[in-house]
This record gives C-alpha cells, sequence and structure tokens, in this order.
C-alpha cells in the first residue's frame, strides 16, 4: 500500500465516530467577526495606513500624481543609489526625473546581480490600513518577488485611496491566489533577541512608501 | 430558598474556622444555612489527576446529598468549578464511552445550584455591601479556577472594598498561578515551589499584612510558603474578612 | 521526534535543574513578560476578537472532520499547479524523501526557513547522514544550530538565551560555518542581527535547493503560505531553483476566504502584532499567466507528514491539539514553562501544547511523555490566549487518565489496549482509599477526629512522597475539631452522619 493510501485510511478510521457535515461549508463556520474595524472615511482610511506603515517602522511620503517623479528622484538621492531596479511594468514617467541608472530584471539576472543594485522601485496590488500592509502580486508593476527582496531599499508606490483597503478580509477579496503573494508589513525584522522586536535582518532594512493621489 | 454549605473536604477537615465564617456571614444576611453532614469531598483532586471513574461515585454522592436545596454555597473556588464545568463534562464523557445517560441526568440538577461564596453573595443575594469591618491591609489573589471557569470577575474586589476599615491594595502579577495545582505540588515540587515564592514575594512587595483569597488550598500553598520565607505576612480566606464585624471581630 | 531528545528523563527531574539556574529563569522572565503585555494589547485593539478566535476554531474543527477530503483536494489543487506531492507516514519517510529530492538536485547543502515539521523530523541530522548540509536562516534557529543547543520555544527557539549568550556564540562558533561575525561585534540586538544577515548572506545568494514548512495550506486552491518576520523565508521560498515544503496533513485550511481569519490571530498571537513583516503566499510553480519571467522555484514538492497526527486525530478529546497554528501564546503565559524552561519538556513542541502534543503524537509510553500530562497546575491561561480555543487543561487531564488508567489507543494507524503506566501504584492505591473514605462520612470523621487528637504530636516536615510538600512549605496545623463535629455540636444532627 502507499503511504498515500495509508494516511488516508488512517484519517477515515480516526473519524470514524465522526458525523460529517454535508451542507455547504459556507453554513459550516461562523463568521460573525467583522469584515473591517471601525466606520471610517475614505480620507481616515489612508490617514490610518499611513500611521500604521510608520509604526512599524516604514517612511511614509505624500504627493500628487505629478510630483510623483521628482519626489522618487527625491529619495533616490538622497539614499545615495546608484543603480535601481525597475519591474518591467512601471510607468515610465515615475522615474523620470531619476539620476539612478536604471537595471531591468531579466530571467537570467542572478542573484548576486541583484544584490549588487542599490534600490527598487515597484507599485503594489492593495494596501491594508489597519495593519500597515501593502501586498505585491507579480504584476509587471511590481515585477518578481526576488527583485523587492535582495536590494537593501524598497520604495512601494500606492495609488491611493484606490489601493487601499481597511482590512485583511477586505484585502484577500481583491488579490488572486494563484499569483505569488507577498504581504510586507515594515522593514525586515525580528524578535528572536530576548522577544524584543528589532527592524533590519534579511529583507530590505529600508522601506519608503509613497502614497500617491490626486 | 433552602441553602446548603458545601464546605468541602479540605475545609471541613483544615479550615473549620473559614466553614464557620461563612455560616455566621450568611445567617447575618439573613441566610438560614444548612450544612448536610452526607457531603464529603467533590472528586476534584481524583478527577485532575486522571482518576475519573474514582471521581464519579463522589459526584454522584454530591448530586444525592444536596439535590433537595435551591442553591448550594461552597467558600471554594475551584470546587465550585469541579461542580459546575467538569460534573457536565463526567457526563459527556460517560455517555461517550457508551454508560449512557445515567450519569449526565443524575450530575445536571446541581449544577446550575452550585455557587461559589463571593458569587452568591454578588448575584443571587445581590449585595457588596455585607457590613464587615476588617481594619487591616489587605491584597487579593484571584485563584485560577474561580477567575478563569467561574469567571468570578472583579466580585471579590467589589466585597472587599465595600468593607469597612480595609485597606484594599493591588497584588503585581495577581492573575498568575500561585503554583498550587493540587496534585501539581506533589509531583513537580520544585517548578510548584519557584511558582509559590514568586506569588508571595509580590504580595509582600505590596506592603499588605493579609493575602486574600477565595480558596483555600491555595492560601495552604501560599501560607506554607509565606511561613517558611518568613514574610510575617498572613494567608486568610474572604470569608473570614466578610464575616468580620466591629462587634465580632475576625481573630 | 528529533533524536536529540531521545532518552529524556520525565518532566521534574528536567525541571528541576533549570528552576535553579539564575540565567536561564531571568532570560525567561524577560522575554515572557514583554511578550505577555504586548500581547495583551495587540489583541484588545480587535473589538472581535472572540468572534474571530470562535471562526478559527469552527474552521480547523470541520477541515480535521473532513480532512480525508480536504487533503485528496489539495492534492489535486497543488499538482495542476505544477507541484509534485509525496506522502510520508512517519519521520524516516519523511526525511527519506527530502534527502532523496535533494541527492537528484546534485546538491550537497539547503537552506532552511524555520519550520517545526522538519524539526519533528530530526531532518537536519538525517541529511546529514547523507552528507547534505542544512543551513538554518531563521535568527533564533541560527543560534541554535550554532549553539549546539536545542529549541526551547516554538516561535523563538532560542529564548533560553541572552544578547550576551548570543553574541559569544556568534563569536566562536560562525567562522566554522561560513562568513565569520564581525570584528568587536556588540551584543546589542541591532548588532547580533546585521551579523546573521551577513553571515547568511552568501548561502541565500547561492542557494539551489530550499526547504520549509508552511502555516497553512489551502485546499481549494493549492496555495501554501508562510508567516515570518526577517525575510530568510522569502530568500528560501523565492531564490532556490528546488523548494521543497514539510507540512503536517492538520494545516489545512479549506478555502482562500479561511485566511482572513488566521491572518489576524496568528500575528497577533505569536510576535504580538498587527501584522508580521513578511508573509509569502505561493501555488504550485506559481507561474503568472502571461509574466515574461518565470517567479520563484521552478519545481515545488510538497510532502505531507502524518507521523503521528492520524494517532492524535484517533481521540475524540484529544484530536482538538491539531487545532494548533503553533503561535507560542500559550508558551508565553504559561508560569510552568516561564520556570521549568523549554527543554524540561524533551520535544520540540514544549509548553502547554507541547505536554499535550509530544503525547500524543509519540504516546505515552516513555518517561518523559508519561510526565508530561503532569506539567501544568491546570491554571487555565493557556486556554485562555489560544486563538483557535484548545481547551488545554481538558486535554491534559485526559492524557493523565490515559496515563493511569490505560485503555485503547490509536498507535500508528491500529487500535491498541495500552496498560497503566508504572510507578502510579501508590497513587492509585491512594485514590481508591480517599475515594472509599469519601463516600461514607463516617470513615471520615473518624479520620478527622484521630487527626485532631494527635495533633500535637504531627511532624512539622514529613517524610517520604511528603518530602515533596515540606521540602518547601510548611504544613497546616491540624484544628482541634473538624467542621461537622462544630456544627453537630452547635446546630444538632439534623441528619445523622449515614
Amino acid at each position: 500500500m502507499s503511504s498515500r493510501e495509508l494516511i488516508l485510511g488512517r484519517v477515515r478510521r480516526a473519524l470514524a465516530d465522526v458525523r460529517r457535515d454535508d451542507g455547504p461549508y459556507e453554513e459550516a463556520v461562523d463568521r460573525g467577526y467583522l469584515r473591517e474595524h471601525g466606520d471610517r472615511s475614505v480620507g481616515r482610511t489612508v490617514g490610518l495606513l499611513a500611521e500604521n506603515l510608520a509604526d512599524y517602522r516604514a517612511l511614509v511620503h505624500r504627493c500628487t500624481d505629478g510630483e510623483l517623479p521628482e519626489l522618487l528622484a527625491r529619495l533616490l538621492a538622497g539614499r545615495g543609489s546608484r543603480t535601481v531596479l525597475v519591474p518591467p511594468g512601471l510607468p515610465p514617467h515615475w522615474l523620470a526625473s531619476a539620476d539612478a541608472t536604471r537595471v531591468q530584471d531579466r530571467a537570467e539576472s542572478t542573484p548576486h546581480e541583484l544584490d549588487r543594485v542599490d534600490s527598487v522601485v515597484t507599485g503594489c496590488a492593495v494596501a491594508v490600513a489597519e495593519t500597515g500592509t501593502i501586498v505585491l502580486d507579480g504584476s509587471p508593476d511590481q515585477g518578481r518577488r526576488r527583485i523587492t527582496l535582495v536590494p537593501d531599499h524598497h520604495i512601494c508606490v500606492v495609488r491611493v485611496p484606490d489601493q487601499v483597503v481597511s482590512s485583511v478580509p477586505q484585502a484577500l477579496e481583491r488579490l488572486s491566489p494563484g499569483r505569488p503573494l507577498t504581504w510586507i508589513s515594515g522593514p525586515s525584522a525580528t524578535s528572536d533577541i530576548e522577544l524584543d522586536r528589532v527592524e533590519g535582518v534579511h529583507g530590505p532594512r529600508t522601506l519608503e512608501v509613497v502614497l500617491v493621489g490626486g | 430558598m433552602r441553602v446548603a454549605l458545601f464546605l468541602t473536604c479540605v475545609n471541613d477537615t483544615l479550615y473549620p474556622d473559614t466553614g464557620r465564617a461563612a455560616v455566621r456571614l450568611l445567617n447575618r444576611l439573613g441566610v438560614d444555612v444548612d450544612f448536610p453532614v452526607g457531603q464529603t469531598c467533590c472528586g476534584q483532586a481524583h478527577y485532575n489527576t486522571g482518576y475519573r471513574h474514582e471521581a464519579e461515585p463522589l459526584a454522584r454522592r454530591y448530586a444525592e446529598v444536596f439535590g433537595g436545596y435551591d442553591a448550594i454555597v461552597t467558600p471554594s473556588g475551584s470546587c465550585g468549578a469541579m461542580v459546575r464545568e467538569l460534573y457536565p463534562r463526567m457526563g459527556e464523557r460517560a455517555r461517550a464511552e457508551g454508560y449512557g445517560d445515567t450519569l449526565a441526568a443524575t450530575l445536571a440538577p446541581v449544577v446550575p445550584k452550585t455557587y461559589e461564596l463571593t458569587e452568591f453573595l454578588v448575584d443571587v443575594l445581590g449585595v457588596t455591601d455585607v457590613g464587615a469591618y476588617y481594619p487591616h491591609t489587605v491584597t487579593y489573589h484571584p485563584t485560577c479556577h474561580g477567575l478563569r471557569v467561574l469567571g468570578l470577575g472583579d466580585r471579590p474586589r467589589r466585597l472587599l472594598r465595600a468593607v469597612k476599615g480595609l485597606e484594599l491594595v493591588e497584588l503585581p502579577g495577581a492573575e498568575e498561578c500561585c503554583g498550587f495545582g493540587g496534585t501539581f505540588a506533589l509531583k513537580n515540587p520544585e517548578v510548584s515551589a519557584a511558582m509559590g515564592a514568586d506569588k508571595v514575594r509580590n504580595a509582600a512587595s505590596t506592603g499588605a499584612e493579609v493575602l486574600c483569597a477565595a480558596d483555600n488550598s491555595c492560601l495552604m500553598h501560599i501560607g506554607g510558603t509565606m511561613t517558611r520565607l518568613r514574610t510575617g505576612m498572613r494567608p486568610v480566606h474572604i470569608a473570614e474578612i466578610l464575616a468580620s464585624t466591629e462587634e465580632e471581630p475576625a481573630a | 521526534m528529533s533524536g536529540t531528545f531521545v532518552g529524556m528523563p520525565a518532566f521534574p527531574e528536567a525541571a528541576r535543574e533549570a528552576v535553579h539556574d539564575t540565567t536561564l529563569r531571568g532570560n525567561l522572565r524577560h522575554a515572557t513578560a514583554t511578550i505577555r503585555a504586548k500581547r495583551a494589547k495587540a489583541v484588545a485593539e480587535v473589538a472581535d476578537w472572540a468572534a474571530l478566535r470562535e471562526a478559527g476554531k469552527q474552521i480547523k474543527d470541520h477541515t480535521l472532520r473532513h480532512l480525508d477530503r480536504y487533503l485528496v483536494q489539495l492534492e489535486e489543487a497543488v499538482t495542476a499547479a505544477g507541484g509534485t506531492v509525496h506522502w510520508a507516514a512517519d519521520a524516516d519517510e519523511a526525511n527519506r524523501i527530502v534527502a532523496d529530492l535533494v541527492k537528484a538536485t546534485g546538491e550537497s547543502e539547503v537552506v532552511k526557513v524555520k519550520s517545526m515539521a522538519t524539526q519533528e523530523t530530526g531532518l537536519n541530522e538525517a541529511l546529514e547522514a547523507e552528507g547534505i548540509r542544512a543551513y538554518e536562516t531563521d535568527l533564533a534557529e541560527l543560534i541554535v544550530q550554532l549553539g549546539k543547543d536545542r529549541p526551547s520555544h516554538i516561535l523563538v527557539p532560542a529564548i533560553h538565551r541572552n544578547r550576551g549568550e548570543i553574541r559569544d556564540i556568534f563569536r566562536s562558533e560562525m567562522g566554522e560555518w561560513g562568513r565569520p561575525a564581525p570584528d568587536g561585534l556588540t551584543d546589542t540586538p541591532a548588532a547580533l542581527a546585521e551579523a546573521a544577515r551577513l553571515h547568511l548572506r552568501e548561502k541565500f545568494l547561492r542557494a539551489k535547493v530550499g526547504i520549509s514548512g508552511a502555516n497553512f495550506m489551502v485546499a481549494e486552491t493549492g496555495t501554501l503560505v508562510v508567516v515570518e518576520s526577517e525575510g530568510n523565508g522569502r530568500m528560501c521560498l523565492t531564490l532556490p531553483e528546488t523548494l521543497i515544503s514539510v507540512v503536517g496533513i492538520e494545516k489545512i485550511v479549506p478555502t482562500w476566504r479561511d485566511l482572513e481569519v488566521f491572518l489576524q490571530t496568528l500575528p497577533r498571537s505569536s510576535t504580538a502584532e498587527r501584522m508580521n513583516p513578511y508573509t509569502s503566499m505561493w501555488t504550485g510553480t506559481s507561474d503568472v499567466d502571461g509574466a515574461a519571467t518565470a517567479d520563484g522555484p521552478r519545481t515545488f514538492h510538497l510532502v505531507l507528514l502524518d507521523n503521528g497526527r492520524t494517532d492524535t486525530l484517533a481521540d475524540e478529546v484529544g484530536r482538538q491539539a491539531l487545532r494548533c497554528i503553533r503561535c507560542s501564546a500559550c508558551l508565553n503565559v504559561c508560569p510552568v514553562y516561564e520556570r521549568a524552561g523549554g527543554h524540561a519538556y524533551g520535544s520540540v513542541y514544549p509548553g502547554p501544547i507541547g505536554a499535550i502534543l509530544s503525547p500524543q503524537l509519540r504516546g505515552t509510553r516513555s518517561e518523559i511523555d508519561a510526565s508530561l500530562p503532569y506539567a501544568s497546575s491546570l491554571c487555565g491561561a493557556c486556554y485562555e490566549v489560544c486563538p483557535v480555543a484548545i481547551d488545554i487543561p481538558e486535554v491534559l487531564v485526559h492524557l493523565r487518565e490515559r496515563v493511569v488508567q490505560g485503555g485503547v489507543v490509536t498507535e500508528r494507524g491500529a487500535k491498541v489496549l495500552l496498560k497503566p503506566a508504572k510507578g502510579h501504584a501508590a497513587e492509585r492505591a491512594a485514590m481508591r482509599a480517599a475515594r472509599w473514605a469519601f463516600g461514607r462520612p463516617g470513615a471520615l470523621r473518624a479520620g478527622q477526629r484521630l487527626a485532631s487528637r494527635t495533633r500535637r504530636f504531627h511532624p512539622r516536615t514529613l517524610p517520604g512522597p511528603g518530602k515533596a510538600w515540606s521540602a518547601s512549605r510548611e504544613l497546616p496545623p491540624v484544628p482541634a475539631e473538624p467542621f461537622r463535629d462544630w456544627w453537630q455540636r452547635t446546630h444538632g444532627g439534623k441528619d445523622g452522619a449515614k
């Protein structure tokens, strides 16, 4: 007998005493919890996102669409970034004012090559206000997961208010499970030393989030 | 209302003062309380040590002895929790093991009628000021089963705050277990003693003269540790504080 | 489970040393006190915590009740997404599958994300025996691996170490495994994290094979979820060409939507954060339609692990332990864990959850496993904080019954009759005697009177088993008369003792 059949057989015998529900799964669980916490205006939700991002040490900036190229150029220059990774579908005008050399992500780019790039600029799929989270889903303006992981500086542009939801349940509704997803809440951190949180381990140690709108 | 005192085997044997205090307190509040002498032990130690089948006859005895009363009052959070939380579970387990509904049906009537003393005072009699006088500094330790199983909440503290002359001081780490845990104190003596010592040190840090709780089993462990560590504090059951008056002060 | 725990003494003996280790006590007190307060605050932020907890419990219970169906559904979904599913009945089989998969790639080293399942199977030791070196990349796991130590906490396996000890381990051991610690390394957490970053970077960048566990597997979509903080998880899950995930069969949730519950309860319960820094979700080989370049490993293997889980599932009371999402909240609030430390539990699963999980996954036949159900004062703090409402005290008492009474249990899928454990004969006799006396108030009263009359002769300390009490506590004095005698004297015998 294969281990598959062995394990499935053990499961079925273990559940011999159990009454199976045949009803639809939607009715099997009491989902009396909230879809979102609190009742806020759209503006307040964006404010909460900014507050919670900052609480976990992300650097938050706000600007209008027109100001975005100048702001990104300033952020890259301020950090002294000479090279910047660019996902294939990043709107070209975002980096129109930046001096840093654009580096395209190629299929054959090795992790070592990515490690030599100073910064990365991406869009995002959705941002969650209650938790201060941005979610990347591999869309063309975000690129492969590795490009937001290996460089030490990540600038993520969130279009507000369209890309902002209040809560985790609302975020999951917007996301497609078939895509590779990365949920990011602040820069890399650890609680492994005396259960005290410190920022900065393997992922980007600086996370800047630009909330762009209007 | 016919009210019975379920004193518990530990109090009956080692802490009769708590029993006398409970009777005096209830009488003063106009409750005619009876002590059915057929009572012995709720079976908690058996059950929690893994001897559920040894606990079953004791539970049946409890149901038989107290079945005729309207309310059963016990000055022990853990014995109260045994009846209220674990008697129904014993019934369920017997049913699941194919012994039918007899045990569950026998125990069911006494379960909702069993009250821990402070619960009975606040919820049934509706009093928080019981007219007590106790001119001492007191810190209160909420015992685990009263706190987490019965959900006594702030009832004991409300009763203590209304006592004339009593100064209530907060106990640091109040909700942490004292380390008694029934046979745990014997099976894991080192850990139990370490927990007890921390509890006593926290109590001593308050400067209170008295550590009060609603369960003498825990107080036996805490008090025994206090004596050994020579803190000069006394463990006192809440019934004895609430029974104390200016005319008849507690010893 | 891991070979490093074989032959552990029973919990009370193992705990004795820890209780008197003042450094360890200080480390644990500091760490658990920090996290307790933070967790309480993080939980208080969400008004619907009780409803989330109940939903989490119901989702897991429903899944377990239909586990066979969801396992098959998951297998189909993972396979359809380009992954390969393997089934491992026990630790040895899981280790063999992983070792063969690694060897097939031609590689001799792997990078690992912190995973309880592979700790449980002792994968690192098994790979070592096959000539494959496994690098732990979670900071705490790295500390444990470099220190040739054992994990003592589910979330923070090196919780028993303070910053000074960690610095010393990094200084003396990092060079053996790769890039040495920077000169002049201090003990600030930031400096230690930086040292780990530098040490592991070269390993991440060259790794061809990654090994992980998973926090959740979604049956309907085949999606796996890893919740982490440092970014080592993302490194292992995205840079290598081959990814092997070893996951316990109970980690399934039925639907995508179910994650909305656990992604709210897990971070708040474990690291006490609104959300952990990184969560990765992938489905098979994660090919995005229309994407020009592939994202992440080209080959994905999922190893589904039983190793005692189906035996646990067969127990009507004990099966609730399989709801566990490994958050560690129960460890952090447990007064016994705080004083005994994680090593005393003799398992990769320490603390209250370990005390009900290890004796079910491994059975109660060894001395350590038979002692674990007693490693609790039944204070109930663990149940109170559990985000999936596992009634740990209930299962502890249930397992105590199994130890002292024996009975029918399931071992490796077969029902067997377990004999009562040895060493409980005196206790059993005492319990029977007490039951006999408590069944006869007359006998009880005779005993009480005898004690009262002889009270002046009672010793202040007890010999034999009683020493366990009197070594650290005074005995209460026996009163001049028991309550029932006073009552009879003052209130008359309304109904005499039967």
